[in-house]
């Protein structure tokens, strides 16, 4: 195999353009694995783990781009690293515009600017907040890897000045009809959404644009705000304002089960809410404890609750996917030796979900994030059993790109699981809206034809999208079909329908 | 309850975007004001000299 790598000194790129920069140079004939980073001391060691001995390696650092290519034949990447400059060109010229080089200067060019959005490195992102919030903005960190303590301490100095900090790790957030990080295009309308997980606000916002309601804001929490280590300030801070809020009518709060305390303010805030409130806490029963609240434990139920709530009891999400002719009869099993579902993840909230559904059917699952109760995969890259694999998680994103930007990981991980003749179904989420890739259905559609080709084994897909997303949900609804997948109405609907295909399996 | 998170959602956002230009796009694209920080990690990410500017600021 041969190796190639380029060096570009002082040649500063962000991680989201580099993984499309990686992505493309992936699609090129002959190419194997492709490393686009920043040469810091991590990436550094990703990159020979990975197999990237090149010399010109060793002396980089974090503003100087490293690319790497692995491919058949050393001619062919030469040629390809040639053309380097094609692909780094639009950010280039862009950056040739001026911009400012400091946020003080960003704050004196935008008049009345009240939000700075931070999506650097995790280590910069606590210093790049705080500067953030010094000039009076609010705040929301894209950014993970952002120690727990700069997260407390961050979000104590913002509420000493009336400010919110959404985040870190705060995938989506939208604010008066604004989509901000990975989120999708819904209509504005009554309902607001308060989230600790981005995919689960995506799924929830989406489901009720295509049920014909709307959002009035979504406001992401980050995931470690319900944890009574952070203590729900966020949370508490969304809650009020959103109650207060004119054009919301009832409220949906989405997140993993809160800490004990952080739970119990949760709580005494609904109990004063003036509007309805849903909580879909994923994975685990919430008692209602006295609160007046609609407690579920799925996206589509959340939606569907809120919904009736602003509709006087008449909404109900539209069930728009499709049944799989094995579900009309659940009670005959796929013959043995199909007996397993392996569901590929893109949406950590979405894996986490799916577990629930398939623990509340009995049936023991083993994934690289389980869920309590369910068992750790050994090995995240060979399932066993029932697996399901969050393709988000580090150990699968650390030096390439997430699988919502690049489907490589996934097309692969499908074939493979489509070659092992114990497994009945694939499950997997379609992740539309701002920053995510181009085509995702159709990215994946060849590897469905292939795996549902191999043998007798389903494929069912839940789409997280709506029409006016960038990407079209039918576009990419279309795209699944026509491969050959069931496409279900929601994530947890796919969840159901694989676990009702394989129960007494 | 805090005045000015009611004011940025009664407002919307009006953006300062440091990290990855793609946000400062999907904004603009969605008719939002945003201005877009050429950011580089500052003093070629060397730990001390990071820590040094801390205290300074």
């Amino acid at each position: 195999m041969a190796v190639r790598c380029v060096v570009r000194e002082r040649q500063y790129f962000d991680s989201v353009f580099l993984m499309r920069v990686a992505d493309r140079i992936g699609r090129e004939p002959g190419v194997g694995q492709v490393a686009a980073v920043m040469g810091t001391a991590a990436n550094k060691e990703l990159l020979a783990e990975a197999g990237f001995h090149c010399p010109e390696i060793s002396g980089t650092g974090p503003n100087d781009l490293v690319i790497g290519v692995q491919g058949e034949r050393d001619a062919e990447l030469e040629a390809l690293l040639a053309r380097l400059d094609d692909w780094l060109a639009p950010e280039r010229s862009a950056a040739e515009a001026s911009r400012p080089r400091t946020l003080d200067q960003a704050v004196a060019q935008l008049a009345g600017a009240n939000l700075a959005v931070i999506s650097v490195p995790g280590q910069h992102a606590a210093r790049e907040a705080r500067r953030a919030l010094d000039r009076g903005l609010h705040v929301f960190v894209f950014s993970d890897n952002v120690p727990l303590e700069a997260e407390i301490a961050l979000k104590r100095y913002a509420a000493e000045r009336g400010l919110v900090v959404m985040g870190p790790d705060c995938g989506t957030a939208i604010i008066a009809g604004k989509g901000l990080g990975f989120a999708n295009v819904v209509r504005r309308g009554p309902i607001g959404v308060i989230g600790a997980s981005g995919t689960g606000i995506q799924e929830v916002t989406t489901l009720l644009d295509r049920a014909g309601s709307g959002i009035s804001h979504a406001i992401g929490t980050g995931s470690r705000d319900p944890s009574d280590d952070v203590g729900g300030g966020t949370t508490l801070a969304a809650l009020d304002a959103l109650d207060r809020d004119e054009g919301t009518q009832a409220l949906v709060v989405v997140s993993k089960p809160p800490g004990r305390r952080t739970l119990a303010l949760i709580r005494d805030r609904v109990a004063r809410a003036a509007k309805p409130v849903v909580a879909c806490f994923l994975g685990a029963d919430v008692e209602r404890g006295g609160a007046p609240w609609t407690v579920v434990r799925t996206l589509d139920a959340a939606a569907t609750e809120a919904l009736r709530l602003v509709s006087g009891g008449r909404g109900e999400v539209r069930k728009d996917g499709e049944r799989a002719p094995q579900a009309e009869d659940a009670t005959a099993p796929p013959a043995a030796p199909r007996r397993y579902v392996r569901g590929l993840f893109a949406g950590g909230s979405l894996c986490y979900q799916a577990q629930d559904i398939f623990g509340g059917a009995g049936i023991k699952v083993r994934s690289n994030a389980p869920l309590e109760g369910m068992l750790r995969l050994e090995d995240p890259r060979r399932s066993e059993g029932h697996t399901f694999i969050d393709l988000g998680a580090d150990e699968f994103t650390r030096g390439r790109p997430h699988p919502m930007i690049d489907p490589r990981l996934r097309r692969e991980r499908i074939l493979a699981e489509a070659a092992d003749p114990e497994v009945a179904v694939i499950l997997l989420d379609v992740i539309l809206g701002f920053g995510c890739a181009p085509d995702p259905g159709g990215d994946l559609a060849d590897a469905i034809v292939h795996a549902r080709r191999s043998g007798r084994l389903d494929v069912i897909a839940s789409v997280i999208g709506t029409p006016a997303d960038p990407q079209g949900l039918d576009r990419q609804v279309r795209a699944l079909r026509d491969a050959g997948a069931t496409v279900s109405g929601s994530s947890a609907e796919a969840a159901r329908l694989a676990a009702a295909m394989v129960a007494g399996a | 309850m805090s005045e000015r998170f009611a004011e940025l959602l009664a407002r919307g956002p009006v953006a300062v975007n440091v990290g990855i230009r793609d946000f400062a796009e999907t904004l603009r694209v969605q008719g939002g004001e945003v201005v877009d920080v050429e950011w580089t990690p500052p003093a070629e990410g060397d730990p001390e000299l990071l820590e040094i500017l801390d205290r300074l600021l």
